[in-house]
């Protein structure tokens, strides 16, 4: 399974999360990820760039929209592929766009 | 806002107050459940980290019992990673200083974004404390399709769940029904604290189990954001809604600043015909009425500027701002949290300051409160108002748009332009350091309650009258003191002032202010505006209104300035006025969040250095240039 990073990923595409990287540092950016609701299995998608250079991104984690820059997206690794599990947060009558 | 424990304790039989926690994820609606069970006054917004403060207000229960309630600053967690985050967590932890331990938490989510809310519920619930979940804005949840299994929800938890619909008033006679089973019971022990990722799989699994159907965020957010949030579209709408306001603020105030001018100008006449001594006539008419009279008729613009800035907050829309001046804010090493400080000082740079607490980086957090004061706030106002409408020609350009409305938004963009200058510089010395993430939740579009604006408007319109009646007014009569005494003597020649402590007062400090175009009136107007910066106006207001005849008395403050300025100097003055160091309440809020007197002296010293030289600079090349 290719995992990419979030930041990486094309505007409206929906993918999942499938890991988080730790991150050693003071800024504990993996927890904090976690804390706003970003989790392995959560699908992900990219909705808007921001002005300036297209960092940040606003991305709809589940239904949740949350604002994050390239540095914290690049901790998120994402996969197109379909998540095997059946999840809450994939809704059957969504169509790809 | 905040009810003294006394009030509490004296209505509570049982001796000390029992005190029920309110708990929750930013943008839960907790503020608004808040005052919708306890009625208290008190602001409601949309964006994360609005609340900074203890706040807390008197409940009666259902049983007759007293409680407090007391609505702690929303969090993502019990780790904190900011101030007011850190008094949440040490609230329900019982580690507060001068608080005792909650009986209970009023847990608050929001219905559709159960699953993350979800879990800090279980971090909450792993200290043992007996809770209550609403499930806020299940109104909108319901909208977006969500379906739950509440009672699975709440067999699951282990506590009531409640359907509640904050702004709407819905589901808090249930609330209040079950707070006092919930306080009755003995708290358990503290299970140890769990880590994120664990708490994250537990609360996706109750999701999962008690989601009957999943709902999408709303269409009509998503639709709103496609325009609001494009790269191009986005910053558009953005410098419009800007630039309105700030036109705004001048056109509609109009009519209503005419009337507080006549009603001031009735006082007037209403004390020349009632007092008979010449110098309690002379203390009220030209000390307290023109005084606080020439700062009370800007109430007006003010109010709309208010306005403006709290509809944006409740609207969702200030978390928009932040993505799309996020690029701009880290290229000079800021944040796009800044953003909603900084946009607050343009009202006041008191509760800008204070807002800053939601900036947990403390280098960033610094820098924030060290630019805050260059935002134009509206208490310079006034002064921009004032030389504007004496110096420059109110003729419309093509499309309509007021040259002097444009000169105005002129001296915003300078002050913003230098906030940014002043914030790189920091951010490559004084304050260096690692940049903080950014990560924001954007909420879902919410239309503004008039009822909120109404009360958040009061607020701030009676803590500027407070000012204009305290404060402005104390300085205003010490002015007319020191503009009035010593009387000149008996064969003097030059108007009275010249011979009063404000002369001479004037005079030492015209030495420093010369070279920078400012007359003596300047000079001397510039001390009590250390005040309040509007009591600059009042001051000029008092300094020429004493200085002639009866008929120029009653001739306006811009007419005066008009003939006694050259236009260079007005000019000067404005870019003065664009720096502005002196506001004591600014850098006495400063000294409190800095904890110390290094970083208001530092901002003191750097805003006049900036202030001297600009206003030098303004006046010399407008001198070179008019001739």
């Amino acid at each position: 399974m290719d995992a990419i990073d979030l930041s990486e990923l094309a505007p409206k595409r929906r993918a999942h999360i499938v890991a988080i990287d730790q991150d050693p540092g003071p800024n504990h950016l993996d927890l904090r990820l976690c804390e706003m609701g970003f989790a392995e299995g959560m699908s992900v998608e990219v909705l808007h760039r921001a002005p300036f250079g297209g960092d940040p991104i606003a991305v709809l984690l589940g239904e949740t929209l949350i604002a994050m820059r390239l540095d914290e997206a690049r901790r998120v690794k994402v996969s197109l592929e379909d998540y095997p599990i059946p999840s809450a947060n994939r809704p059957e009558n969504k169509v790809a766009q | 806002m905040t009810h003294p424990p006394s009030v509490s304790r004296a209505a509570n039989t049982a001796g000390s107050p029992i005190t029920i926690a309110v708990v929750g994820n930013p943008n839960a609606g907790k503020t608004s459940l808040f005052n919708a069970l306890t009625g208290a006054r008190q602001k409601v917004a949309n964006y994360p980290g609005v609340t900074v403060e203890r706040v807390s207000a008197h409940l009666q229960l259902p049983d007759g019992r007293e409680a407090e309630l007391m609505d702690l600053p929303g969090t993502y967690s019990l780790t904190p990673r900011s101030p007011d985050e850190e008094v949440t967590r040490n609230v329900v932890m019982g580690t507060q200083a001068g608080e005792q331990k909650p009986a209970a938490i009023l847990s608050v989510i929001d219905a559709t974004n159960l699953r993350n809310h979800l879990r800090f519920v279980l971090e909450l619930k792993r200290l043992g404390l007996p809770m209550v979940l609403a499930l806020n804005m299940s109104d909108l949840a319901e909208r977006d399709g969500y379906k739950f299994d509440l009672a699975k929800l709440s067999e699951l938890l282990g506590m009531p769940v409640i359907p509640t619909v904050a702004v709407r008033k819905r589901g808090l006679d249930a609330i209040l029904a079950a707070l006092p089973d919930a306080i009755d019971q003995t708290p358990t022990a503290a299970l140890s604290a769990l880590d994120v990722r664990s708490l994250n799989r537990e609360a996706q699994s109750i999701a999962r189990t008690v989601t009957l159907a999943e709902g999408h965020l709303s269409t009509l957010t998503r639709a709103i954001d496609r325009v609001v949030l494009h790269p191009v579209a986005g910053v558009i709408v953005l410098a419009s809604i800007l630039f309105v306001m700030f036109q705004a603020v001048f056109a509609w105030a109009e009519g209503p600043m005419t009337w507080i001018e006549d009603g001031i100008a009735w006082l007037q006449e209403l004390a020349e015909a009632t007092i008979a001594n010449d110098w309690l006539l002379s203390l009220v008419n030209d000390g307290v009425l023109a005084g606080v009279g020439s700062v009370v008729v800007f109430l007006p613009q003010i109010l709309i500027l208010f306005a403006f800035i709290i509809t944006l907050e409740q609207s969702g829309y200030m978390t928009r701002a932040a993505f799309l001046m996020d690029r701009l804010m880290a290229k000079v090493g800021l944040n796009g949290r800044a953003f909603i400080p900084l946009l607050s000082s343009f009202a006041c740079a008191i509760p800008g300051i204070m807002a800053t607490r939601s900036i947990d980086n403390p280098r960033d957090r610094l820098t924030t409160i060290l630019i805050a004061p260059l935002m134009t706030c509206a208490a310079r106002l006034p002064v921009y108002t004032v030389i504007i409408a004496a110096f420059i020609p109110d003729t419309t350009l093509t499309g309509g748009i007021g040259l002097q409305g444009l000169v105005m938004f002129g001296l915003y963009l300078f002050g913003i332009v230098a906030a940014l200058v002043v914030a790189a510089v920091l951010r490559r010395t004084l304050t260096r350091g690692l940049a903080q993430p950014f990560l924001l939740e954007m909420p879902k579009y919410q239309m503004p309650r008039l009822r909120d604006l109404l009360i958040g408007l009061g607020q701030r319109g009676m803590a500027f009258l407070k000012r204009a009646g305290t404060i402005i007014m104390a300085s205003t009569v010490l002015l007319w003191v020191f503009a009035t005494y010593p009387k000149p003597p008996e064969d003097a020649t030059a108007p009275d002032i010249e011979y009063s402590i404000a002369g001479y007062l004037g005079r030492g400090l015209e030495v420093i202010f010369k070279p920078i175009g400012f007359n003596y009136e300047i000079s001397l107007a510039l001390v009590p505006g250390m005040a309040a910066r509007e009591v600059a106006v009042s001051a000029l207001g008092t300094v020429y209104a004493l200085q002639g005849d009866e008929d120029e008395v009653t001739t306006s403050l811009v007419e005066r300035l008009r003939t006694a300025w050259p236009l260079p100097t007005a000019l000067a003055f404005l870019a003065w006025f664009v720096f502005a160091p002196q506001c004591l309440s600014t850098l006495a809020v400063t000294k409190r969040e800095t904890n110390g007197w290094r970083w208001p002296l530092f901002m003191f010293g750097y805003l006049f250095a900036l202030a001297y030289v600009f206003a030098g600079a303004t006046f010399w090349i407008a001198t070179a240039i008019l001739g």
